[in-house]
């Protein structure tokens, strides 16, 4: 009894000592080193963004974003630990801590950078959210659509765009929200819907799930801007950096002509000192963020640039067969463009 | 003979902690102290950890937009309402369900609860399969049955079955009329108000006849006759003044008319069923509970079949499975939660789901989600307590 009694005025003691620890914020290379594999967060399937193929190995331009991270800070693409999310799920994954970036197909959107405690780190894919519709319905536009049932994924900017959509073109709809994309493409399938609603890159995934694939329309609007990106926690602007250079890497490699086939020749032999610096011939990139100066080396030499990954994951030589579009370089009339290293 | 007075302690004498009584208050103190600390501690850590992260904090989001749809809206909604609103919108749709749940369930589980004791041996069979077999499938699978499996199989709404012209079912849910109160229909309800009052005083009144000369009255034809006859007569006397809107397939959808979504529909279908299958039992448990000799008893006197069971059994029943009824009803509505799973907009769905991902406030609204939930099992249980001390034997 008289043990138990002390113990009981120790422990308010210990509880006032633990309280005055205040929490530091954890240096995310720090761990992922220690540790040798991080935590990506990426969606539930989504063909050509990120899905796992027929021997569950993860696949699309998403996940490519995460092996380019493993490759540059771990020097091997395959150390890193997808994490499926929901749409629903993905902002409190990483805001605690469970997932270290967050490849999502996830919208850059004001609310989400300035009161989330999070930080896009660039665009990997230019996207506009677009109406599918079963082509026997004869609809040629979206402003044909009122009074439409509309399947939307639910937590999304998508279905933030549908509302304002149809509200400043004065017309009606009725909306059945669904958990995952999935969900709500069945729901088009079966009826349930007359439009599907997404990013446009989307609907053309979800498009080859329905069952008449050939039936089905993409309407020609794009109603909103959907910038999608890789994300990561505020405060630690070192992890920041090296997730938003990984990308950055991929699409300087694409624009000074470095491929997987030719990286090492490349350099070998830079043909200009543009290509040294970036390969770490010349110059403290790498070691400028904490990494290794061969970073963007094995970024395309492991994963390859910007192109080869889009045309392998979303691009012609992959089932999707999107064009380049908006999202081509600068250079050949699109808008992607990234600053130099140097 | 020892005096009781020496075996107490003495007071006044010897340091505190000796006194047993005390000491106890000591150490309750310090716990209380230790716990609201802990508690304390937790909060604090909570904001400390969140500021640090560049998360918002506070309920000033529930001002903001929502900018969302929501398909069920019991009262006006727009896009342009709040955030505030989604919580009213997904709390009225939870309750809805509730509802609905709670008077199906509880008519179809009296129903296959006393089937399970019928004498037909074919009908207490069906029924000894029906509760077996629902109550031991997980509910989410029956949820995701009947909007999969049985809903989504019916035609489009262009190939709606129809019912008098009237009524339509589609993949989209049931289509129904939509009555519209025209002038004058105000006496109606008035009407029903003054009919429902003048049942309970004919009610009274009948029981006090009974009491005093023992001769009965069929209150129960009577008070049936006044609660439909009288508003039905005022109805009809000031010139049925209800115009129905017929819908309508005009476009994509009906027109006009009330639509029930086929969400509602799978889910109030699938609370009821499960939850009819346990309430079947905890009806068959209380009636089993009353002592076969007050049936006996009956008989002798020659009562009546239905009086036995409905002034004899049922009542004294009534003690054995009201408790339980209470359990049943609050795991209803705390399953109609399940509602994420197919779409239907209820609290979860809406407020700790799209509102949740839209403002990011996960704290906060999660807490509020709970509180609700809390408050509407705490309300129930409340009401069904009171319901419980009323037909509680009464010692005499």
């Amino acid at each position: 009894m008289r043990h138990n009694n002390k113990s009981l005025i120790v422990l308010p003691a210990a509880l006032l000592a633990a309280a005055a620890v205040t929490p530091a914020q954890a240096a995310t290379l720090d761990d992922v080193k220690s540790s040798g594999e991080f935590t990506c967060g990426v969606s539930t399937g989504l063909t050509g963004f990120s899905s796992p193929d027929e021997n569950g190995k993860w696949t699309g331009i998403d996940v490519e974003v995460c092996r380019a991270v493993a490759a540059a800070v771990l020097g091997d693409p395959e150390k890193v630990v997808f994490s499926p999310l929901t749409a629903k799920e993905r902002f409190t994954a990483l805001q605690s801590g469970e997932v270290d970036v967050l490849s999502r197909n996830t919208t850059w959107t004001a609310t989400r950078d300035n009161s989330l405690g999070l930080n896009f780190t660039g665009v990997n894919f230019y996207d506009g959210q677009g109406f599918l519709v079963r082509k026997d319905l004869g609809v040629k536009s979206a402003t044909e659509l009122d009074g439409a049932s509309v399947c939307v994924q639910s937590g999304t900017t998508t279905e933030l765009n549908l509302a304002d959509y149809f509200k400043s073109h004065d017309m009606q709809f009725q909306q059945v929200a669904f958990d995952t994309s999935d969900q709500s493409a069945q729901g088009f399938d079966s009826g349930r819907c007359d439009v599907l609603t997404s990013d446009s890159s989307q609907l053309a995934a979800l498009r080859l799930q329905l069952a008449d694939p050939e039936g089905v329309v993409i309407l020609p609007e794009r109603i909103s801007k959907e910038p999608l990106g890789p994300v990561v926690r505020q405060g630690d602007d070192q992890w920041f950096n090296i997730v938003k250079w990984s990308l950055f890497a991929m699409l300087d490699a694409e624009e000074l002509g470095v491929t997987s086939e030719n990286v090492d020749e490349m350099r070998d032999n830079p043909p200009n000192p543009d290509v040294a610096r970036l390969l770490g011939k010349d110059g403290n990139f790498g070691e400028q963020m904490g990494i290794s100066n061969d970073w963007a080396y094995n970024i395309v030499k492991m994963v390859g640039n910007y192109g080869e990954v889009f045309e392998r994951t979303v691009g012609m030589d992959s089932p999707m067969e999107l064009e380049r579009g908006i999202n081509a370089l600068w250079t050949e009339g699109g808008i992607q463009y990234a600053p130099p290293v140097r | 003979m020892l005096r009781p007075s020496t075996t107490l302690p003495r007071r006044g004498r010897g340091p505190l902690w000796r006194n047993p009584a005390i000491r106890a208050l000591i150490v309750q103190a310090v716990l209380f102290l230790a716990l609201a600390f802990f508690v304390g501690y937790l909060v604090h850590n909570t904001l400390v950890n969140l500021e640090a992260r560049g998360i918002h904090t506070g309920f000033g989001f529930l001002e903001g937009r929502a900018g969302f749809a929501i398909p069920q809206t019991l009262i006006e909604y727009t896009s342009d309402s709040t955030y505030g609103k989604t919580f009213v919108i997904g709390l009225l749709n939870t309750l809805l369900v509730s509802a609905l749940g709670i008077v199906a369930a509880t008519i179809i589980g009296f129903l296959v609860g006393i089937a399970r004791l019928s004498p037909n041996w074919l009908l207490a069979r069906l029924a000894t399969i029906y509760v077996e077999a629902f109550r031991n499938i997980p509910l989410l699978v029956q949820i995701l049955f009947w909007y999969y499996a049985v809903l989504r199989a019916l035609p489009s709404p262009r190939q709606s079955l129809s019912l008098f012209d009237a009524f339509f079912f589609n993949v989209r849910g049931m289509v129904m009329p939509d009555p519209q109160p025209l002038e004058g229909f105000s006496a109606t309800p008035w009407a029903l108000l003054i009919a429902i009052a003048a049942a309970i005083l004919f009610g009274l009144f009948a029981k006090r006849r009974q009491a005093n000369t023992g001769q009965a009255l069929p209150v129960y034809w009577i008070g049936t006759a006044i609660i439909i006859g009288l508003p039905l007569i005022v109805f009809l006397a000031t010139g049925l003044p209800l115009e129905w809107v017929i819908p309508e397939m005009t476009g994509f959808n009906f027109r006009g008319g009330i639509n029930i979504l086929p969400e509602l529909l799978a889910l109030w279908l699938a609370l009821s069923i499960y939850t009819a299958a346990f309430i079947a039992e905890i009806v068959r448990s209380g009636i089993l509970s009353v002592s076969h000799g007050q049936t006996e008893a009956a008989r002798s006197l020659s009562l009546p079949e239905a009086i036995t069971l409905r002034k004899i059994v049922i009542p004294q029943a009534m003690r054995v499975i009201v408790p339980q009824m209470t359990s049943q009803y609050l795991n209803l509505i705390k399953n109609s939660s399940l509602a994420t799973a197919i779409g239907y907009p209820d609290l979860v769905a809406v407020f700790a789901g799209t509102t949740l991902n839209q403002t990011g406030q996960a704290i906060e609204i999660i807490a509020m989600t709970m509180a609700v939930y809390l408050v509407i099992s705490l309300t129930v249980s409340f009401l069904m307590n009171l319901y419980n001390a009323r037909t509680l034997l009464k010692e005499r």
